[in-house]
């Protein structure tokens, strides 16, 4: 039997997303998923999950679901947490995140506000939607996806006994510091002050962010020559700094577009991506170059670290058999969704 | 001498640890996105082989072909010089893609820039639509947003900057130019080209699993006049699902 829950209140900025819909950029279609594939990878691994499940994106107030069929598993990533309605009544119970709950059909799990920047709920089995060009990732801009709505109702997995045995881990820290980034490609379109002004400064993230980008506030960079400040378009990528005629810059998010004409001084490494989902407005950001090998080794290390972290995870019911499927390194892209029961 | 430096020797630009940038030159030209073309299939051949099975994705566009790769399944130096000795050696090519013929209507209430770039030219309006119409657009690329193509080929008689002050809101399936390019708003948003008509067909389809995008890289676009009746059946016939896309091949059409 499968589970299925519904969508009781859909909450405010609330999104389903996977690791990202790929292959699709030379048609202009953004890769979308999850701007913390790191915290939903951490989301999903407290359910048992496969790093490629979908899961819900809180960026505001959370949504509400409520079991409609089976015995269905739930955990949260990041700085959310939420109450449990009982079928039965009586008093609601404190839902915390990292750590699973299992719910029985009836009971309404009620997510809270995101108070960091970014944070995911994951369902054992992952929130089945529709598959849209491979993958569940919504992508309003282009009507791609299911909008979390009143009463939709989505397939999961059912847990196959009834166990209390939940899983638990210690929460997951981001690495601290500056965010790390790769000069180019068109840092020669840039004064050598402004390239050491991007590394020297310090920027402050504005209210004008979201999934596609993050428009910093701080010292201008100027453009070698008023005309180098347009460029022919070329291919864009999440992480992707790229820097107008007024001399801010706006960081590509997972939602960008796949080409644009503003150049680009530099670009965010794969391990500190991640990290961009948590800032928030009025926040400080700083910058530091680091080279090809440099990102390499970072990549590693967090991959070390987050399998570490996964390894921390308890489970209820001693000599459990262990998922290997989510130890097996974190996969920014990666082959196997989330199967289809 | 620099010409002919910028215009032979393909430049590897990093962008960030998971994609290269490889840099043609500057300038929107057939014979450079002819250069972008011929990479292009060469770096499809490279990502069957198993040590570069990590390309996710490639990315035309008019002047460089950008390459997305995962860093833990791809040795990001190694694919750098791959793709830098394939563009040096990998030569342009010629893909003439689909030929297109595409309604395109061309009331005031579509046309809010028509009278503008008419007058600012020294044209009458049907002037202007006569030399849309006798032009043959070539697709240099997809992107902005979904399904969004670059035209290059509008006559130099037409070319105008973009609008100082960019519309807040562009209605889906506007036709519109800038510089030298045309080019169809896909969906409604906001966009700083000259609005000169609207076509009824839909530029993409998310349903249409195998080709979502109705256009691609190389593909060529002639317009064709229709009056507001014909665009408003055709507008309803792609609204529910009757509106072939064969039937907008010029191939299909008597001559």
């Amino acid at each position: 039997m499968n589970g299925l829950v519904e969508v009781s209140d859909p909450g405010l900025g609330n999104s389903i997303q996977d690791l990202g819909r790929i292959g699709y950029r030379h048609m202009g279609i953004a890769v979308s998923g999850c701007l913390d594939p790191l915290l939903a990878r951490c989301a999903n691994a407290l359910v048992g999950n496969p790093a490629g499940c979908a899961c819900i994106e809180v960026r505001a107030a959370g949504p509400a679901l409520t079991v409609r069929q089976g015995r269905v598993r739930a955990a949260l990533a990041g700085n959310l947490s939420a109450t449990l309605a009982r079928h039965g009544g009586g008093e609601e119970e404190d839902v915390p995140p990292w750590q699973s709950v299992s719910l029985d059909p009836g009971d309404e799990l009620r997510v809270g506000f995101a108070a960091g920047g970014t944070a995911y709920v994951a369902i054992a089995g992952g929130f089945a939607t529709p598959l849209q060009l491979g993958s569940r990732s919504t992508y309003r801009r282009a009507e791609i996806g299911d909008p979390i709505a009143f009463g939709m109702r989505i397939p999961c997995a059912a847990l196959a006994h009834g166990g209390k045995h939940e899983y638990s881990a210690d929460p997951w820290r981001h690495d601290e510091g500056p965010v790390r980034v790769m000069l180019g490609p068109q840092d020669d379109h840039f004064t050598p002050q402004a390239v050491a002004g991007l590394l020297d400064g310090d920027y402050t993230v504005t209210a004008q962010s979201d999934r596609m980008g993050m428009r910093l506030e701080g010292p201008a960079l100027a453009h070698r020559t008023p005309a180098l400040a347009d460029i022919v378009s070329d291919g864009t990528t999440l992480g992707a700094i790229q820097v107008p005629g007024n001399g801010q810059p706006i960081i590509l998010l997972a939602d960008c577009q796949t080409a644009g004409g503003y150049p680009k001084i530099a670009t965010v490494i794969s391990a500190d991506l991640p990290r961009l989902a948590q800032m928030r407005p009025g926040q400080a950001i700083r910058f530091q170059a680091v080279d090809a090998r440099q990102a390499r080794q970072a990549l590693q290390a967090l991959e070390t670290r987050w399998n570490w972290w996964a390894y921390g995870i308890v489970h209820g019911l001693p000599g459990a058999e262990v998922n290997k499927d989510w130890r097996a390194g974190w996969p920014l892209y990666q082959d196997g969704w989330c199967q289809d029961e | 001498m620099e010409t002919a430096d910028s215009l032979d020797a393909p430049r590897l630009l990093p962008l960030g640890d998971a994609a290269w940038t490889v840099e043609f030159g500057a300038r929107i030209d057939p014979a450079l996105h002819g250069r972008v073309l011929g990479l292009l299939a060469a770096a499809e051949r490279l990502r069957e082989e198993d040590t570069f099975a990590g390309i996710v994705d490639l990315v035309p566009t008019f002047r460089s072909l950008t390459v997305c790769y995962d860093p833990r399944r791809c040795d990001g130096e190694r694919l750098g010089e791959a793709l830098l000795s394939l563009a040096r050696t990998a030569g342009a090519v010629r893909r003439d893609g689909r030929r297109w013929r595409l309604p395109v209507c061309f009331d005031d209430e579509f046309a809010p820039d028509l009278e503008d770039l008419a007058q600012t030219k020294g044209l009458t309006r049907e002037a202007v639509i006569e030399r849309l119409l006798a032009t043959r657009f070539r697709v240099y690329m997809i992107g902005f947003m979904p399904g969004f193509p670059y035209m290059g080929g509008l006559p130099e008689a037409l070319e105008m900057p973009r609008l100082k002050s960019p519309r807040k809101s562009v209605p889906a399936r506007s036709l519109a130019v800038a510089g030298a390019m045309c080019a169809v708003y896909p969906w409604e948003s906001p966009g700083g080209w000259r609005l000169l008509g609207r076509t009824p067909v839909p530029l993409f389809s998310a349903r249409d699993e195998a080709a979502p995008s109705l256009l691609s890289s190389g593909d060529q676009v002639n317009w064709r006049a229709v009056g507001r009746d014909e665009f408003t059946q055709l507008e309803a016939a792609a609204q529910s699902g009757r509106l072939a896309r064969g039937s907008l091949l010029a191939e299909g059409e008597p001559s």
